[in-house]
C-alpha cells in the first residue's frame, strides 16, 4: 500500500518536472516571437548575442562543470565552427573579390552550401578533431587538457593566419549571408539546452559525473572513463561548431583576432558564475555575463569620478571580469546555482532524501 | 652559418629554461599548473623597465629590483589566490590561476598600454664579441652562461640544503611532511619565490633580446616554457631545461632552414607536447606522478 503511494507520488513527481519544462521550452518560444516583432534593433542583437552564448556556455559546462575535465578549446571549435560555415555561405561572386593576400584554392571557390548543411558541418568537423585530440589528451590527467587545449586555440589562430588561401589571412572572411536570427540562435538554444540536458541525465551523464567527482573510484566501479570524457568532448565540440557557424552568420565578417582566448575566458567566467556543472546555472551566468558586459561599457570610457577625469581606459572591464572570476573562486565557489537545476528548486526539500 | 645558429638557439633555449623551472617546481609541488606564470615573467621584464627608465637604476641593479620584485609577487599570488583553495577541487585552482594571469595581463595593459615599449639594452650587452670564430652579441654569451649559474643555485638549493630537502619531500607526499612538523606553506611560498625570481631573470633577457616589453608578451612563451617542463618531464629540474634547450633549438633550426615554415615557429612547442603526451606522457626525464595513485 505505502509502497505503491510512493510509486504514485515519483509519477506525480515526474509529471511535474515534464509540466515545468515543457512551459519552460513554450515560454521562451513565445519570447522569442514576442521579442523578434517588438524589440529594437539592438536589444534583438544582444539577445542574438545571448542565446548563441547559451549554446557555447551549455556545451562548454558540459565538459567543464558536468565531466570535470578542464578544457581551454572553445575558441578554437568556434572558430573552425565559423570559418566551415563562412566558406559555406559566402556567394562565389563575394569571394572572387575578397582574397587579397593569395588566391584562394580552386575549392575554396566551389564550396557552397544551404545553411542547415553548413551547420551541421560545422559541428560535425569541430567533433571530429575533438576526437582527434581527445586520445592524446586523455592519456594523462586532468590539468594537461587545459594546456594542449590552449595551444590548440593558438594553433587555430596560426593556420588561420598562415592560409590565407582559404581563410583570407588576418583580414579574414567578409560578405558572410546574415542567416542568423532569433528563430535560429534561440530555437537551437534550446536545442542545445534539451540535448545537454538529457545526456547529463542519461546513464553517459552519470558516468560523466562519476569521472569529475572521483575518477579512481570510477575506474573501480567499471566505469570506462576515457569514453565517458571523450563522449564530453565531442558533444561540447559538436556545439561550440555550430555556435561559431551561427556567430560567423551573425557577424557577417569574421577575422582570427576574434578568436583569441579572451572568446573562451568569456564562457569561463560565465559558466563560474552560474554555478559549475548546472545547465540552468550556464543560462543564468549568459544573461548576467553578457548583460553585465553591455552595462560595463562605461568602465571603458573616460570617467569623471570626484571632479576628477579619468581618460578612457579600455579594457578595464576586463581588468574587473578577472577579478570577478578570482573573487567567485576564492569566496562564493558554487556560483550562482552551485550544481542544481532549475528543476531542483521546485522539490520540497523537507521529506529528505531524493 | 650552422654554428650561429645552434648559439642562437642555445640563447632561446635558455630562456625557455629558466620559465620552465618555475612551471616544474610548483607543479612538483602542488601538482598545479600555474597560468600566472608568463605574466610573472612579464611584470619582471616590466620592472627591469621602470628601474632603467624611471628610476635611472643601472642594469644590474634593475635586474635585481626585477627579481626581488617578481619574486614577492609570486609569493603574494599564492597567498592570495592560491593559498585559500589547497583543499578545494584542483579545478578552481585552475581556475583561480587563470584569473590570476587575466588580471595581470589586463591590469599592465590598462596602466601601461598595449603598445610595446623598447626596452633600454646597456651598450655592452650589445657590444659584438668573437667567440671561437663566430660574432655574436654578448647578450647571445651572457644569457647561456647566467642559466647555468642559475641552474647550479637552484639544484645547490635543492640538493644541498635543509630547504631544499623539504620541497623535494613535499613533492613526494604533502600529507607526511605535514606530519613531520615542516610547515607545507612556507615551503610552497619558498617555491613561488624562487620559480618567480628566475621567471624575472627570463622576462629580462627576453626584453633584451627582442629590445621591448609588452604586457601580452608572457603569454605565448609561457606556454612554450609549460610545453617545454611537459616534454623535459615535469617535476623534474633537470627535465625543465633539457625540454627547453630542445623546444629553442628545434624553433630556431626549422626557421633557419626551412624559412618558409616560419608562420608556424610558434606551432612547434604543441607539436611536441602533444608527441610526447602520445607517445611518453612522463616526460624524458619525468616522474611518474600517477603511478603513486595505482
Amino acid at each position: 500500500m505505502i509502497l505503491k503511494r510512493v510509486g504514485f507520488k515519483m509519477q506525480a513527481m515526474k509529471h511535474k518536472d515534464f509540466i515545468i519544462k515543457l512551459s519552460m521550452i513554450l515560454g521562451t518560444v513565445w519570447f522569442i516571437w514576442f521579442a523578434n516583432g517588438h524589440f529594437d534593433e539592438y536589444t534583438v542583437r544582444i539577445l542574438n548575442n545571448i542565446a548563441i552564448f547559451v549554446i557555447l556556455a551549455v556545451s562548454y559546462n558540459l565538459i567543464n562543470g558536468v565531466t570535470g575535465q578542464f578544457s581551454l578549446e572553445p575558441n578554437g571549435f568556434v572558430a573552425i565552427g565559423a570559418y566551415v560555415t563562412a566558406l559555406l555561405l559566402i556567394s562565389p561572386d563575394a569571394k572572387s573579390y575578397q582574397y587579397a593576400i593569395a588566391d584562394p584554392y580552386p575549392f575554396v571557390m566551389t564550396l557552397q552550401s544551404n545553411f542547415v548543411v553548413a551547420l551541421l558541418l560545422s559541428g560535425f568537423l569541430a567533433a571530429l578533431l575533438a576526437l582527434v585530440l581527445s586520445f592524446p589528451v586523455f592519456r594523462v590527467r586532468g590539468d594537461y587538457l587545459a594546456i594542449v587545449t590552449l595551444g590548440f586555440g593558438f594553433i587555430i589562430k596560426i593556420l588561420a593566419i598562415n592560409h590565407p588561401e582559404v581563410t583570407n589571412g588576418s583580414l579574414g572572411l567578409n560578405d558572410i549571408p546574415e542567416f542568423s536570427n532569433l528563430y535560429w540562435t534561440g530555437g537551437l538554444a534550446i536545442v542545445a539546452v534539451v540535448v545537454v540536458l538529457n545526456i547529463v541525465n542519461s546513464k553517459f551523464g552519470r558516468a560523466m559525473k562519476a569521472v569529475r567527482d572521483d575518477e579512481d573510484a570510477a575506474i573501480a566501479m567499471g566505469v570506462n572513463t576515457f569514453k565517458a570524457k571523450t563522449l564530453a568532448f565531442c558533444t561540447s565540440a559538436f556545439f561550440e561548431g555550430l555556435g561559431g557557424g551561427l556567430l560567423a552568420a551573425l557577424l557577417t565578417s569574421i577575422s582570427p583576432d576574434l578568436f583569441d582566448f579572451f572568446f573562451t575566458f568569456q564562457l569561463l567566467i560565465i559558466i563560474v558564475l552560474g554555478g559549475l556543472g548546472s545547465t540552468t546555472g550556464a543560462i543564468i551566468g549568459t544573461v548576467l555575463v553578457m548583460g553585465g558586459s553591455e552595462w560595463m561599457r562605461f568602465l571603458d570610457e573616460p570617467m569623471n569620478l570626484f571632479g576628477y577625469e579619468t581618460t578612457a581606459m579600455p579594457g578595464m572591464r576586463m581588468v574587473v571580469f578577472s577579478l570577478v572570476l578570482i573573487f567567485i573562486m576564492l569566496f562564493a565557489r558554487e556560483g550562482v546555482m552551485g550544481k542544481r537545476e532549475l528543476t531542483d528548486l521546485f522539490k520540497s526539500r523537507k521529506k529528505g532524501g531524493k | 652559418m650552422f654554428m650561429q645558429q645552434m648559439v642562437n638557439g642555445f640563447s632561446l633555449g635558455s630562456m625557455y629554461a629558466l620559465i620552465a623551472i618555475g612551471y616544474t617546481m610548483v607543479y612538483g609541488v602542488l601538482r598545479l599548473i600555474n597560468f600566472a606564470h608568463g605574466d610573472i615573467m612579464m611584470v619582471g621584464g616590466f620592472l627591469g623597465f621602470f628601474g632603467m627608465e624611471v628610476l635611472g637604476l643601472p642594469f644590474v641593479a634593475a635586474v635585481l629590483l626585477a627579481i626581488v620584485g617578481a619574486a614577492l609577487l609570486g609569493m603574494a599570488s599564492d597567498r592570495v589566490a592560491y593559498r585559500p583553495l589547497r583543499e578545494a577541487p584542483k579545478i578552481s585552482l585552475l581556475i583561480t590561476a587563470i584569473g590570476v594571469s587575466f588580471f595581470l595581463e589586463n591590469a599592465f595593459n590598462v596602466f601601461f598600454g598595449g603598445v610595446p615599449r623598447a626596452f633600454p639594452v646597456p651598450a655592452y650587452l650589445e657590444v659584438m664579441v668573437e667567440f671561437f670564430g663566430l660574432m655574436m652579441p654578448m647578450s647571445a654569451v651572457i644569457v647561456p652562461i647566467m642559466t647555468a649559474f642559475l641552474l647550479s643555485v637552484i639544484l645547490w638549493i635543492l640538493f644541498k640544503t635543509k630547504y631544499g630537502m623539504a620541497i623535494r619531500a613535499l613533492a613526494f607526499d604533502v600529507s607526511t611532511v605535514n606530519l613531520m612538523g615542516i610547515d607545507a606553506n612556507r615551503v610552497i611560498t619558498l617555491v613561488f619565490g624562487m620559480g618567480s625570481a628566475l621567471a624575472a631573470v627570463g622576462g629580462i633577457f627576453w626584453a633584451v633580446n627582442y629590445p621591448s616589453v609588452e604586457p601580452m608578451m608572457g603569454v605565448l612563451v609561457g606556454l612554450k616554457a609549460f610545453a617545454a617542463a611537459v616534454v623535459g618531464g615535469i617535476g623534474s629540474v633537470g627535465g625543465a631545461v633539457l625540454g627547453g634547450l630542445i623546444i629553442g633549438f628545434t624553433e630556431v633550426v626549422v626557421i633557419a632552414f626551412f624559412p618558409e615554415l616560419g608562420g608556424y615557429k610558434d606551432a612547434f612547442a604543441f607539436i611536441f607536447l602533444i608527441l610526447i603526451l602520445l607517445f611518453k606522457p612522463t616526460g624524458i626525464l619525468g616522474i611518474d606522478f600517477e603511478k603513486s595513485r595505482f
